[in-house]
């Protein structure tokens, strides 16, 4: 089984926000949750650089660590997934998380925040893959068709890639030797614990 | 500066090659030998100079940069400005601190206060009254107060339970129950410790009022204490009013801890006042401290107040205690109520 990982190539992405508009269509995620995002850094400035973040599908992931009820778990392909039944919405692993990836459907309500949502890495939940009761709580399970997830396939200039941690790291170590930089694989080293060395 | 030079030579090249038709061979050869020489004056300074879309900006170049703990972040088109913060790398020390250090913790106050006060009950036994029950009782708490405390007691155990299996329940409950049934306990623990906060923090303020008076730290208390508030040895009584040393101890543990944990349960419930994730973060980890601490405290309450001590119960539960119950561990107090409540009938005695 392949250790899938994201990895954006941040002098790649020019912040046009399709992988985020991709993933919200393909999941239906509702309003006001962004599994995924663009962040702009140095706006404007030089050596301004956008990187697409969304979970990170971490290696002994903090919000697994922290979960009061034990609601995560990790598939055979290491990606991080959750369990929208058991959640409580206690937001620990909001606060846990170093990459903003869990979202809640209500905020500041009495504290009622409502069942975590995050990014599935487009391989649903606990349900049968590719059923019914598996879109409404957690989106479509391209994985489970034998795809990729859609935010990197529709990534117009191919800064962001998912795949398999060793593969996904050579096209970029590649890329890097080519054109004679590279900003590096952001957010690597928190989630992996290895940054990508050319 | 040496790209503009570099274009302009270029575009210079150019403009002669376009005229190379009507140029001599000589000139041809001028404009060549010419462009050769700009590219070759041109090239270590395009190589020295720093190309500004390859400059690359690594993420340990920012973090170093931003100066910001590690924190990167910048702008997002989202409307949740928060959404910005790209990486937090501090997230996972908390969530190791919470994890490891507040479980711990948190099991040993709680289980350790528990096995302590097993031995002690091995060793010393139920306290009992040593004079034996008299039978006559005395009024110790009026009805207000026993409501104020067992609404205190009542809301503080469902609060300490829920929040005890927060951190213990998926390695205690959960194998027990299964995910379903765990899930479905815990989602009705969070709502119970949402609203049982409320008259949890009423009662607490009750009790204040209520007691405050009875709780201020005096000379008597110093001398309970010495004698180890006669808890460990046999018909030792050290003299005490309404509320003995011990009792003061518990009394200001439930106040200060109590208020402690309202005030960062209320920032946790109402998350956008507490400010950001630093906060929430800082807020749940004095939450979980107090509470566990408090917890001890409490469990020991418990027992010295149950099982511990002989006529004990009674003071919370019907309000009325034995007279010689009273008389061996609050004895200033019973002569406080006997003269009043002598003196009620008759005239006011001279002093």
């Amino acid at each position: 089984m392949a250790r899938m990982k994201f990895l954006c190539d941040s002098d790649r992405c020019i912040e046009c926000n399709a992988c985020v508009t991709a993933c919200k269509n393909e999941h239906e995620v509702p309003w006001g949750i962004n599994r995924r995002r663009v962040v702009t850094i140095n706006d404007g400035l030089p050596g301004e650089r956008s990187v697409s973040m969304a979970c990170m599908h971490c290696t002994d992931a903090p919000c697994a660590s922290v979960c009061p009820v034990d609601c995560f778990y990790t598939t055979d392909d290491a990606v991080v997934l959750h369990n929208k039944d058991t959640c409580i919405g206690c937001g620990y692993c909001s606060y846990a998380c170093p990459f903003g990836a869990p979202q809640y459907p209500q905020t500041a309500n009495f504290g009622t925040r409502g069942k975590m949502d995050k990014c599935t890495y487009c391989s649903g939940g606990p349900e049968p893959d590719m059923s019914q009761a598996e879109y409404v709580k957690y989106g479509a399970n391209r994985l489970a068709e034998g795809k990729l997830p859609l935010c990197a396939e529709m990534c117009s200039t191919k800064a962001l890639l998912a795949g398999d941690g060793d593969i996904i790291a050579e096209i970029y170590r590649e890329r890097v030797v080519t054109r004679g930089y590279g900003s590096g694989a952001w957010g690597w080293r928190d989630a992996y614990g290895e940054a990508v060395t050319v | 500066m040496a790209l503009v030079h570099g274009a302009g030579v270029m575009l210079m090249a150019k403009r002669l090659r376009c005229k190379g038709e009507k140029m001599s061979h000589l000139s041809k050869f001028a404009a060549i030998l010419s462009l050769a020489f700009a590219v070759a004056v041109i090239a270590p300074q395009t190589q020295a100079q720093v190309n500004p879309t390859a400059e690359s900006v690594s993420e340990d170049a920012l973090f170093e940069a931003l100066g910001t703990d590690g924190v990167v972040s910048g702008r997002v088109s989202i409307p949740d400005r928060s959404a910005g913060n790209l990486i937090k790398p501090e997230n996972k020390a908390w969530a190791s601190l919470h994890s490891n250090t507040i479980v711990t913790l948190s099991v040993i106050a709680v289980f350790g206060t528990v096995l302590a006060l097993l031995a002690f009950y091995v060793l010393r036994g139920k306290i009992r009254v040593d004079a034996g029950l008299s039978g006559r009782t005395i009024r110790r708490f009026n009805v207000i107060e026993r409501f104020a405390h067992w609404t205190l007691a009542f809301t503080f155990i469902v609060l300490a339970l829920s929040g005890l299996n927060l951190i213990i329940g998926k390695s205690v409950i959960l194998p027990l129950l299964g995910e379903g049934a765990f899930g479905t306990l815990s989602a009705w623990g969070k709502i119970a410790h949402n609203y049982l906060a409320w008259p949890f923090m009423v009662s607490l303020a009750l009790i204040l009022v209520l007691w405050v008076v009875h709780n201020i730290p005096n000379k008597l208390d110093v001398e309970w204490l010495k004698q180890g508030g006669g808890l460990l040895k046999k018909g030792v009584h050290p003299p005490a009013k309404k509320f003995n040393a011990g009792q003061k101890v518990i009394f200001w543990s439930v106040i200060v801890g109590g208020a402690a944990l309202s005030y960062t349960g209320f920032m946790l419930l109402f998350p956008s006042i507490a400010g950001s994730f630093t906060d929430w973060q800082f807020y749940q980890l004095i939450h979980a401290l107090v509470a566990a601490g408090l917890s001890a405290i409490v469990i020991a309450h418990i027992y010295i107040g149950s099982v511990g001590m002989e006529g004990a119960f009674d003071a919370m539960g019907s309000g009325e205690v034995d007279e010689n119950w009273a008389k061996e561990h609050h004895s200033l107090w019973v002569e406080e109520v006997k003269g009043t409540s002598a003196g009620k009938g008759a005239a006011t005695p001279a002093e």
